[in-house]
C-alpha cells in the first residue's frame, strides 16, 4: 500500500476513541515493545544513585558491624539507619521543592534563609503562647509561600535570572529572621510542637513521616495532574510551551511557591527539633545540600525531567556519607574534603561521558592485550 | 559502480558497506558512497533514509559499527569531528552551529584566528573574513555580531566557515553541505552555487544534501540515493530524469497530485476569520483578510514580507495595535496563545526546533500536550489515553518510529513535523495556521502533508498556509494572499492561481 493511499482512506481524526478501532494489533505490538524499553530506561536512572547508596551503607557495615541493627525501645525503632533517615528530613523536604525549581531550569538559593524565617515565625508565635499549633504551622507555611511568591514573581514576571533573584532573599531572608528574633536565639517550651522534630509515630520519627507525607502529596499533585508534565515541558523549552498554550510564567511561579512551602516545612522540623530559632544558623548552607541531592538524583540543572524519589535518594546518600565519616573515626577536620571527593565520584559515575571513557579505557586495554 | 569519464580514477573518499545501529533501529545497512575530486555529489533520500547518519559517520560524529572508509585509498576512521577536519573533511550542518554573540569574522576563524604577538589580530581577521565572504557575493560588516544578520546570511557564513582554512589541518578535500539552501532565497542560492563551482574547480569533492530536486539538477554531477538506511543506487545526474530519481527515492512512482485542482470550488463560504485594517507595530500593516470556512488560503511572499508576522498576530503571540478582528462571527482581541487555542485557533510555527517541539519529551507527550494545556493542568489525560492518541496519529500520519515513547528530538525532520501536526489535530481546531509546514522535509512526507491539508479542508477545517514553494501553494489553496514589505499586495483566486501570477505579484508587477 502506498503512503498516500493510507492517508486518503483513513478516517477523520476523532480523538482518542478512534484510536481504539484503528489498528488494535499494531498498538498491542507497540505496547509490547514499549514496556521493556521504558522500564529498562527507568531502571538505569535509579541504578547509579541506588548503587552509590548501597556502597556507602556497605562501607558503614564494614566499619561498624552493628550498623544495620535496629532496636525497639519505648514503642520506637532505634538504630544508625533510622538516624540517617531522620537527620535527612529537613534537606529531603528542601530537595523535593528544589527538584521542581531545577526542572524548570531555575534554582532557589533562598530555601535555607526561608527555613530560618519560618522557624523564627514559629518560635515567636509559640513564645507569645496564645496560638494553637495548627495555627502556628499554618502561618509558617503561609510565610514560606509568601517568600516563594517573591522569588517567583522576580523570576517569571520581572525576568530576573533565578540565581540572582533568589540570592536576594538568601541574604535578605536571614536578616528578616534576625529582625523577627531581635538578634536573639528564641527558645520556647512546647512539648507538642517539639514532637514535630523529635517525637515518634507508629515507631518512626515524626520528621520521617513528614517527608513521606510531603513526597506522597507532591507526587499526587504533580503526577495525577498534568502539572508535572507542564513543569518538564517548560523546563525543556519554555518558548514552545507558550506556543502550546501552557502558561509558562504561571508554571514557573508555582514551582517557587511549592518550594517556599517545602522550605517552611523544613524550617518547622528544624525549629521543633532544637526547640528554638537561631536566625544565624538555621538551615545554613542547606540549599546547597538540596541542590546537590537533586543533581545526585540525576537531574540536569538546565531543566527538564525530574524525579522526587531520586532526589530523596540523593539526600540519603549525602546524609549516609556524613554518618560514615563520623563512624570511621576520622578527625572531624577531614569531613568536608572527603564529602566533596565522594560526591565527585558519584557525579562522575552518573556522567555518561565519563562512563564511556571508562568503558573505552577497558576495551582499549583488552584490544591491545588481544593483539599482543 | 558507475563509469566515470574523469581523469582521476581513484575516489578521494570511499565508504563501503557501512553499518550503524542505534537501540532498536538499524540506521545504516551496507551503505556506500564514493566521492571523486572536483565533483558535486548529491546525496538524496527521504527523511530517515540515513543521509545524516552516513554524513555523521563520515565526519567522525558517530562511529561506524561495520564497513570501511577509505580516504585517498587508505583505511581511515575518525574518532572525533576534529580528526575528520584535520584530514580535510569539512561539514556544514543543517542547523547553523555558530555563536550568535561573536562577530562574523570571529565565527569564521574560531579556533584558528590569525595571531599577532600571540594575540588575535582583529584587523587581519576582519580583512580575511571580508575576502572570504566577498567570494560569496556577500558584503556585510564582518565585525558586527552574527545575531544581527538574517538566517540566510548566517547560513552562508556557516558554509564559508566550512571552507575557511584551518590551522594544522589539511586543505579541504571533502565539503559536506547538509541542506545548505533551506533558508536561502533564489539569489543567495545562485551565489552559493557560484562558490560551489569555484570549489569544484579547485578539486574539492562536495557532498550536497537537499530536498530541492531542481537544485540537484542545477549543480550536481552525480547522485547517490538512499532509502531506509540502504544504498539504492549511484547515478550520473545527466542520465537520470526527475521521475526516475523520485521513483528511486520513494521506491514508487509519485502520483502527479501537485496539479490537481484546489479542494473546494471557490464558492461563497462563511468566513471563519476576518480582519479589517489590522495593524501590529511595524510588523503587519493595515491587513484586510478573510478566511473562508473549510478552505485553505495560501500566504505567499518573500522572507520577511510579513507572512510569519500574520500567523503570530492571528495566534495571539503579537498584539494588534488597531483594527478589527473577528473569529467565528465574534469580535475578538487576542492577547495570548492560550486564548487563541481556546477559541479554536492553532499554529504550527515556522521554527520547529525552538518553537514547536519539546525535544527531550516523547512523541506521546508531545502529541498530547496541546490538548492537555487546553483541558487545564488539573485534568490529566491518562497515560492510556495519551498512548491511544499517539498511536492513532502515528498510524494516521505514518510517523516512522518504533514506538510512541521515543523522544521527538530523535526523529527526522519530516516525522517531527508530523508529530507537531498531530498535536494540533488532536485539539481539533477550527482554524489551523501552518507556517512553512513543508520546510526541510523530504518529498514523501511533503506529499503526505499536502494531501492532509486537502483532507482537512474537506472535513471543514479552515487553514492558512504560508510557503515559499509557489507550486505547492497552488496545489491546495482556494485563494492566495500575497505579501510584500509587511503589506498585502494582492489576493489571487480562480484563474490567477498559478505560480507565474504569484511571482509577478511578489515582484510587484501587478500593482
Amino acid at each position: 500500500m502506498t503512503t498516500e493511499g493510507v492517508i486518503l482512506n483513513s478516517s477523520q481524526p476523532e480523538q482518542q476513541n478512534a484510536g481504539q478501532s484503528n489498528a488494535e494489533q499494531l498498538k498491542a505490538a507497540r505496547q509490547a515493545r514499549y514496556s521493556p524499553g521504558q522500564s529498562a530506561h527507568k531502571f538505569s536512572l535509579y541504578l547509579y544513585p541506588l548503587l552509590a547508596l548501597a556502597l556507602l551503607l556497605l562501607v558503614n557495615l564494614l566499619l561498624d558491624p552493628q550498623f544495620f541493627s535496629l532496636q525497639w525501645q519505648d514503642g520506637r525503632l532505634y538504630g544508625p539507619l533510622i538516624d540517617i533517615v531522620n537527620r535527612s528530613a529537613p534537606v529531603a523536604l528542601l530537595a523535593i521543592g528544589m527538584s521542581l525549581v531545577i526542572a524548570t531550569g531555575g534554582i532557589d538559593l533562598s530555601v535555607g534563609a526561608v527555613m530560618a524565617i519560618c522557624g523564627a515565625v514559629c518560635a515567636n508565635l509559640l513564645l507569645l503562647g496564645d496560638w494553637s499549633i495548627p495555627a502556628v504551622i499554618g502561618l509558617a507555611v503561609l510565610t514560606g509561600l509568601a517568600c516563594g511568591l517573591v522569588n517567583g514573581v522576580m523570576v517569571s514576571y520581572l525576568g530576573i535570572q533565578p540565581i540572582v533573584a533568589t540570592l536576594v532573599l538568601m541574604v535578605a531572608g536571614r536578616g528578616v529572621a534576625q529582625l523577627l528574633n531581635q538578634g536573639q536565639i528564641v527558645t520556647f517550651q512546647n512539648p507538642d510542637f517539639a514532637a514535630l522534630g523529635s517525637g515518634d509515630f507508629l515507631g518512626l520519627p515524626v520528621p520521617v513521616w513528614l517527608v513521606l507525607l510531603a513526597l506522597l502529596v507532591m507526587q499526587l499533585l504533580l503526577r495525577r495532574t498534568a502539572l508535572g508534565l507542564f513543569i518538564e515541558a517548560v523546563g525543556c523549552n519554555a518558548k514552545a510551551s507558550r506556543y502550546l498554550g501552557i502558561d509558562d510564567k504561571g508554571i514557573k511561579l508555582s514551582v517557587y511557591l511549592l518550594t517556599g512551602c517545602c522550605a517552611a516545612l523544613a524550617g518547622i522540623v528544624a525549629t521543633a527539633d532544637i526547640q528554638g530559632s537561631d536566625a544565624n544558623n538555621a538551615g545554613l548552607w542547606l540549599e546547597l545540600d538540596a541542590i546537590l541531592a537533586v543533581v545526585i538524583g540525576g537531574a540536569a540543572l538546565t531543566g527538564g525531567r525530574f524525579s522526587l524519589p531520586r532526589a530523596v535518594i540523593g539526600v540519603l546518600i549525602i546524609q549516609a556519607l556524613s554518618t560514615t565519616i563520623v563512624v570511621s573515626g576520622l578527625p572531624a577536620k577531614f569531613n568536608l574534603l572527603i564529602k566533596a571527593l565522594v560526591i565527585l565520584l558519584v557525579l562522575m559515575l552518573q556522567s555518561e561521558l565519563f562512563r564511556n571513557q571508562l568503558k573505552a579505557l577497558f576495551s582499549f586495554g583488552k584490544a591491545h592485550g588481544g593483539k599482543a | 559502480m558507475s563509469e566515470r569519464n574523469n581523469t582521476t580514477s581513484q575516489p578521494v573518499l570511499q565508504l563501503r558497506q557501512i553499518d550503524k545501529h542505534f537501540p532498536g533501529v538499524k540506521a545504516l545497512q551496507q551503505a556506500q558512497l564514493s566521492l571523486y575530486a572536483g565533483e558535486v555529489h548529491a546525496l538524496l533520500g527521504e527523511n530517515g533514509a540515513g543521509k545524516s547518519t552516513l554524513v555523521k559517520v563520515m565526519t567522525g560524529v558517530l562511529q561506524k559499527d561495520g564497513g570501511e572508509m577509505l580516504l585517498d585509498s587508505t583505511a581511515q576512521s575518525f574518532a572525533t569531528p576534529k580528526d575528520a577536519q584535520q584530514a580535510g573533511i569539512s561539514t556544514v550542518y543543517q542547523e547553523v552551529n555558530l555563536l550568535p554573540n561573536l562577530s562574523v569574522a570571529h565565527n569564521l576563524f574560531l579556533g584558528s584566528e590569525p595571531k599577532r604577538f600571540g594575540l588575535i589580530d582583529k584587523k587581519a581577521m576582519a580583512e580575511q573574513a571580508r575576502q572570504l565572504l566577498s567570494s560569496f557575493g556577500l558584503s556585510i560588516d564582518v565585525t558586527a555580531p552574527l545575531s544581527e544578520f538574517s538566517v540566510a546570511v548566517q547560513q552562508l557564513v556557516a558554509i564559508a566557515r566550512g571552507i575557511a582554512p584551518k590551522r594544522g589541518a589539511a586543505c579541504t578535500k571533502v565539503l559536506v553541505l547538509d541542506e545548505p539552501t533551506a533558508s536561502l532565497d533564489a539569489d543567495e542560492v545562485q551565489n552559493l552555487f557560484q562558490v560551489l563551482r569555484q570549489l569544484k574547480q579547485q578539486g574539492v569533492a562536495i557532498v550536497f544534501i537537499t530536498h530541492f530536486l531542481d537544485q540537484v539538477y542545477q549543480i550536481s554531477d552525480r547522485i547517490t540515493v538512499m532509502r531506509n538506511g540502504c544504498f539504492v543506487g549511484e547515478y550520473q545526474t545527466a542520465s537520470l530524469n526527475k521521475a526516475e530519481l523520485i521513483a528511486a527515492m520513494l521506491g514508487k512512482e509519485l502520483s502527479q497530485q501537485r496539479h490537481q485542482a484546489p479542494c473546494v470550488a471557490v464558492e461563497q463560504a462563511d468566513a471563519i476569520l476576518s480582519a479589517r485594517q489590522l495593524c501590529s507595530g511595524q510588523s503587519v500593516q493595515q491587513l484586510d483578510l478573510v478566511l473562508p470556512q473549510g478552505q485553505a488560503v495560501g500566504l505567499a511572499g518573500l522572507l520577511g514580507s510579513g507572512r510569519t508576522e500574520i500567523c503570530r498576530l492571528l495566534f495571539g503571540l503579537d498584539k494588534a495595535d488597531s483594527g478589527l478582528l473577528s473569529f467565528a462571527g465574534q469580535e475578538v482581541k487576542l492577547t495570548d496563545p492560550a486564548q487563541a487555542i481556546a477559541l479554536g485557533i492553532a499554529l504550527c510555527p515556522e521554527d520547529r526546533k525552538t518553537e514547536g517541539m519539546i525535544a527531550p519529551l516523547s512523541i506521546r507527550e508531545n502529541i498530547s500536550l496541546a490538548l492537555q494545556a487546553k483541558q487545564g493542568w488539573w485534568r490529566l489525560i491518562s497515560k492510556k489515553k495519551q498512548q491511544q492518541l499517539a498511536d492513532f496519529y502515528i498510524d494516521k500520519l505514518q510517523i516512522a518510529t518504533p514506538d510512541a515513547d521515543k523522544a521527538i528530538g530523535q526523529l527526522s525532520g519530516g516525522n517531527q513535523q508530523k508529530v507537531i501536526l498531530a498535536r494540533w489535530l488532536a485539539v481539533e481546531p477550527k482554524l489551523l495556521l501552518l507556517d512553512e509546514p513543508t520546510r526541510g522535509i523530504d518529498i514523501g512526507a511533503h506529499a503526505e502533508i499536502l494531501q492532509l491539508i486537502r483532507q482537512l479542508c474537506q472535513q471543514g477545517m479552515s487553514l492558512l498556509v504560508t510557503s515559499s514553494e509557489l507550486e505547492e501553494l497552488t496545489a491546495f489553496s482556494s485563494k492566495i494572499v500575497v505579501m510584500r514589505d509587511r503589506k498585502k499586495v494582492a489576493e489571487l483566486s480562480g484563474e490567477d492561481l498559478n505560480p507565474d501570477r504569484i511571482m509577478a505579484a511578489i515582484a510587484g508587477a501587478s500593482v
